[in-house]
């Protein structure tokens, strides 16, 4: 492993501060932080991420969840995801969160990730993996070597000719749909990023994986007060039944009025794109239509408009077409519940 | 007893487990030392002074080093040495010493010989340095200057050239000639049915790791603790690989966690750990990462083409089975792929043709029922297409061609208890209220489908040595070279042991894992417990006679009238069967006789003349439920019932364990595992469990497994088979043919992956009651 140094931090300001401090010999970008550190230490391994310093952000005091004053609730960022996925008012308000987490990675991974760290953690496309091919997500400007190569788990849309890996994580697509927005903090200040613009498409610099400064700290996730709790569901398809990540995935969220039409949708994609795939104009499809399939059909055209697979990964334009129909036809139904089906099964 | 083995850990049941009899389901006389981890494996062996070595993989599939830049990496403090080959030391030169006891035909690969690449990821340095830590970083900054030159991994691209393999590979048997005139028969059949069947890519994970811990004496000295799944096959090539006396290494592995068939041949950490231990003349570990596990060797990619032949009641007029599959360009790993296709099933026209593709890859390797998991999965799934095109229940086909007796030869089975399998299995399924028709039955949005296979392996036997001790206390301690990788080895003969002689089953001890104990074979095939379990009966027997003899011969003794067939052991001793009150502990005897303790050997050779008129084989029926949701091809496999019939079940809990995990794995190899090559870099991408796709508990329900009563001496003394690969083949066809009865569509590919699965079109309706 490289040689790095190791900084236990005892506030935000002392972690942001050790990102170039003391001596300031490390150059901004070099240190990491470590919350759960079951993406970071797993890259180190692999000599995918050389970070010349950890900050250790576990003694941070930003573990709780707790209501905002508007009615919503407010994620630390050091909350686990199984702590967040199984806490009462995520699971009574926001039962589109508690599923997506709980669809994620494995019991054990969710007890150790943090709420921050889902948000940052890296893809899991083979070539970043592995630094015998060239990757230009993990060296900049040496060349995509996914592209042609094995893309059944790569991107079909937003993609560049640059990188067509995606965002693995479960958790984002329902923060996604949930319009969360994303509390930063930095020497500068501290200021609020709506979800849409925290992840971003790989472009030509598909090194950043969101618009997130370097000196910047995640401190909490906010979701706005819950609208969809009756109406959601997150259907995700994968090669198995756990610990695996998704093909496709749908978060899927509904409003109804009292004559059973839609007043409000939601509706976002995992597995297909750079970050959490949402269209505003997908979800406008459905305002004010009642809750059927055909629209349900119209609302995945437009989603998934100028959607281009690999060759390989073809497939994935017609499962995540039926995955929306279905999430939503799931949604409108009513909410599944409990959220822990999938243990309980 | 041999000195060296006074720190082997062997296992001994818990006080109070009491007697036992062959076929109880006796607990792991291990399972304590491995769930507290007092079970060391082959990296937790402590050293003193010990160094720790890195493997560095080639990055290129193909080509020659033309480089080392090592200026940075020996700058790192704590390394000690990189070995490469240029520095390493001396090693044979003759492609013989080399061939370890499975090696197959050809020229094995040699780690660190010379600069030549063969395959991606081979070990083309090794960083040793005094904490694993600073050998890993200097790894990573090892530089390779290559001369790439082109490489071919793509067995579909190369189909054309493939060639006949080379058959000399120990338990291998190249196709028979063909039986009859299968192309004529199959153009005068009235029903025909073709198809091609492939299966990728499959590598094994064991949970353990690979690695070798060398401990370097004073002496000189080495005692290698291995993963393998043979002592003494580690033994013997290390000896011969460095021109060192077999006195002068000692390899044990008293425990190994998992191997599947990967550790059957030495794997490179082996010779990579000894070099280093033999030029710093110290202690050296290495561990490889799973990531190189993936350069170790698969079961390989196989493409079949499967055409049958039958009347209109469903007899089988012709097979004619076909396989190509790849190994690397320096052996030929060869496998029983299609031979089945000539056994299984009664016809009287049958052509079978196997043959390899040479590809820039490390060779291919056993794994569980190599060659069978994948060829009678083709064949199962062929006659499940049959039976459809018959409109035919699949098992009734089944019954219709049931083999009665070996048709090359005419050679009557040993044992065959198929017919009871398909009836058991079949009741405790269900199967008589399958409908015929597919997509008869529906569950919300799922579709549920039945399916049945076939399954079967070899019965084998090698032969084996063991040595008994039995102490005045009543402790008895067997030994043989045996290896137990989690089958339950040392459960099954410590039973074996402890029936034979009437004892408790914790004063038995059975010593395995140190390659000076007496010869046993390499653990696989399915052989183990027929070989070795046979010698452990055959020593047992002798220590029996030699106890009653003793007992007889006691002044006064009340056995002094009695013949041996008059006397049992139970119950801690010997008595007389009709009289039993009438009855001598161990203990009594020995101390009547005055020895401290008395010893045996015996050498179990396979009755070969009595074994050879028979055909010997293990068989098995698979019964299986799927819910498949066709939108979007997601199975489920709900249910799978496993008849199996295997001779005398010696240990039932672990034979039950290993059937119900080749269950598993066989539902594993239905929906999940396939490494991805790109081929365009020679080299496998998805080494690592996150991406190379095992089954979790959460892909697992209902799984019951059935022992078919069959006692075979003609296999073994002690009337047993084997256990070990028969529980996977025929798994993954049931779970394929079920997919077809739910869905109506054929999958022909091996993983069943969702986008194989799911309903073509963009109209198949996704609204289903919910």
């Amino acid at each position: 492993m490289t040689p790095f140094a190791y900084h236990l931090a005892r506030d935000p300001a002392d972690a942001l501060a050790a990102l170039t401090a003391p001596g300031g010999n490390i150059p901004l970008g070099a240190a990491s932080f470590l919350a759960g550190g079951t993406n970071i230490l797993d890259l180190m391994k692999e000599n995918v991420a050389r970070p010349m310093r950890l900050v250790d952000l576990n003694q941070l005091a930003l573990a709780r969840i707790e209501e905002t004053p508007a009615g919503g609730l407010l994620l630390g960022a050091l909350a686990r995801n199984a702590d967040t996925a199984y806490h009462p008012l995520v699971r009574s308000r926001y039962p589109l969160l508690s599923a997506a987490i709980l669809a994620g990675a494995s019991p054990q991974i969710r007890n150790m990730a943090s709420n921050g760290g889902n948000l940052l953690q890296r893809t899991r496309c083979y070539y970043f993996y592995d630094t015998g091919t060239p990757c230009n997500k993990r060296s900049p400007g040496s060349g995509c070597t996914a592209l042609g190569g094995l893309t059944r788990l790569h991107a079909i849309l937003g993609a560049s000719e640059h990188c067509i890996a995606t965002h693995p994580s479960d958790m984002c697509v329902a923060l996604a749909a949930l319009e969360a927005v994303v509390h930063l903090r930095s020497a500068r200040g501290e200021r609020q990023l709506a979800f849409a613009d925290f992840h971003r498409l790989p472009g030509d610099t598909p090194q950043h994986d969101n618009t997130m400064a370097a000196d910047e700290l995640i401190t909490h996730i906010e979701l706005p007060p819950a609208r969809h709790a009756a109406h959601s569901a997150y259907l995700k398809l994968r090669d198995r039944a756990s610990y695996s990540f998704a093909l496709v995935s749908v978060a899927a969220a509904l409003a109804l009025d009292e004559g059973g039409r839609i007043a409000s949708a939601r509706l976002a994609l995992g597995g297909v794109a750079h970050k959490p795939w949402r269209q505003p104009e997908a979800e406008a499809v459905l305002q004010g239509k009642p809750a059927e399939p055909a629209h349900f059909a119209a609302a995945a055209a437009v989603l998934l408009a100028g959607a281009r697979g690999e060759g390989v990964n073809d497939f994935k334009i017609p499962m995540a077409r039926r995955a929306i129909v279905r999430a939503l036809e799931v949604a409108a139904a009513g909410t599944p519940g409990p959220a822990c089906r999938e243990e309980e099964r | 007893m041999n000195e060296r083995i006074h720190d082997l850990q062997t296992p001994v049941a818990d006080a109070g487990t009491g007697f036992v009899r062959v076929g109880m389901p006796v607990s792991r006389v291990d399972g304590r030392a491995k769930v507290t981890g007092e079970a060391r494996y082959a990296a937790e062996h402590p050293a003193h002074d010990l160094a720790y070595g890195v493997v560095v993989g080639s990055t290129i599939a193909r080509g020659r080093i033309a480089g080392f830049r090592l200026r940075e990496a020996l700058a790192v403090p704590g390394v000690v040495e990189i070995i490469t080959h240029e520095n390493r030391p001396r090693m044979r030169s003759f492609d013989l010493f080399y061939k370890d006891m499975t090696a197959p035909a050809g020229a094995p690969f040699r780690p660190l010989y010379d600069g030549e690449i063969h395959f991606s990821g081979q070990p083309v340095a090794l960083v040793v340095a005094e904490t694993f830590e600073a050998a890993r970083y200097a790894a990573s900054l090892v530089a390779v200057d290559y001369l790439p030159q082109q490489h071919e991994t793509n067995l579909m691209s190369q189909l054309a050239r493939s060639h006949k393999p080379k058959p000399l590979k120990a338990g291998f048997s190249p196709p028979p000639d063909e039986r009859g005139d299968a192309e004529a028969a199959l153009l005068a059949a009235a029903v025909r049915i073709e198809a091609e069947y492939y299966s990728g890519v499959e590598h094994h994970n064991p949970l353990e790791l690979f690695a070798s811990t060398v401990i370097r004496g004073e002496d000189g000295h080495l005692t290698i603790y291995d993963k393998t799944q043979s002592s003494q096959n580690s033994r013997w090539y290390v000896s011969r690989v460095f021109g060192l006396g077999k006195d002068k290494v000692t390899v044990r592995n008293p425990y190994v966690g998992g191997a599947f068939g990967s550790g059957l041949r030495p794997q490179y950490q082996l010779p990579l750990a000894v070099m280093a231990a033999l030029q710093l003349r110290r202690s050296v570990r290495v561990v490889l990462t799973r990531q190189q596990m993936f350069s170790l060797g698969h079961r390989p990619e196989t493409l079949q083409r499967i055409r049958l032949g039958a009347d209109r009641d469903g007899r089988l007029r012709a097979i004619v089975h076909e396989a190509v599959a790849e190994t690397s360009c320096y052996e030929d790993y060869v496998e029983v792929v299609v031979n089945w296709s000539g056994q299984l099933y009664a016809c009287d026209n049958v052509k079978l043709i196997y043959r390899l593709v040479a590809l820039d890859q490390s060779s291919p390797m056993d794994m569980r029922a190599p060659g069978a998991a994948h060829g009678v999965h083709a064949l199962e799934v062929a006659m499940d297409e049959l039976a459809w095109a018959l409109r035919l229940d699949p098992l009734e086909l089944r019954l219709r061609n049931y083999a009665e007796q070996d048709q090359m030869k005419g050679l009557p089975f040993s044992s065959k208890a198929l017919r009871d399998c398909y009836e058991r299995g079949a009741r405790r399924f269900g199967w008589a209220r399958r409908p015929l028709a597919p997509r008869s039955m529906r569950e919300g949005s799922e579709l549920v489908g039945w399916g049945m296979a076939t399954g079967t392996w070899d019965a084998m036997q090698m032969f084996a040595r063991a040595g008994a001790v039995l102490h005045a206390d009543g402790r008895l301690v067997v030994s043989s070279a045996a290896t137990d990788i989690g089958t339950g080895t040392y459960t099954a003969m410590c039973t074996l042991a402890a029936d034979a002689l009437g004892l408790r089953l914790e004063q038995v001890m059975f010593q395995l894992g140190d390659s000076n104990l007496p010869v046993a074979p390499i653990e696989g095939g399915s052989s183990h417990v027929a070989t070795v379990g046979s010698a452990v009966a055959g020593v047992c027997a002798k220590l029996q006679k030699r106890l009653f003899r003793m007992a007889r011969r006691l002044h006064n003794s009340p056995f002094a009238k009695a013949r041996f067939d008059e006397v049992e052991f139970a119950g801690g001793g010997l008595r007389l069967r009709r009289q039993p009150s009438v009855a001598m502990s161990v203990e009594e005897v020995m101390a009547a006789a005055g020895e401290a303790a008395i010893e045996e050997k015996y050498l179990m050779l396979p009755k070969v003349l009595k074994q050879k008129k028979y055909l010997r084989a293990t068989h098995s029926a698979v019964f299986c439920e799927v819910k498949v949701d066709e939108a979007f091809g997601t199975v489920r496999v709900t249910r799978v019932v496993s008849a199996v019939a295997a001779g005398r079940i010696i240990s039932a809990k672990t034979a039950r364990s290993q059937v119900s995990g080749a269950v598993v794995w066989g539902i594993s190899q239905a929906l999940h595992e396939e490494t991805h090559a790109d081929h365009r870099l020679g080299r496998f991408m998805n080494h690592n469990l996150a991406e190379y796709h095992v089954t979790v508990n959460a892909d697992v329900r209902d799984i019951d497994v059935i022992f078919v009563d069959e006692d075979d001496r003609v296999v073994s003394a002690i009337g047993a088979k084997g256990v070990g690969e028969i529980g996977i083949v025929g798994v993954a066809a049931a779970v394929c043919n079920a997919i077809f009865h739910a869905t109506g569509r054929r999958v022909r590919s091996t993983p069943m992956t969702p986008e194989k699965v799911m309903a073509p079109g963009g109209d198949v309706s996704v609204s289903a009651a919910l």
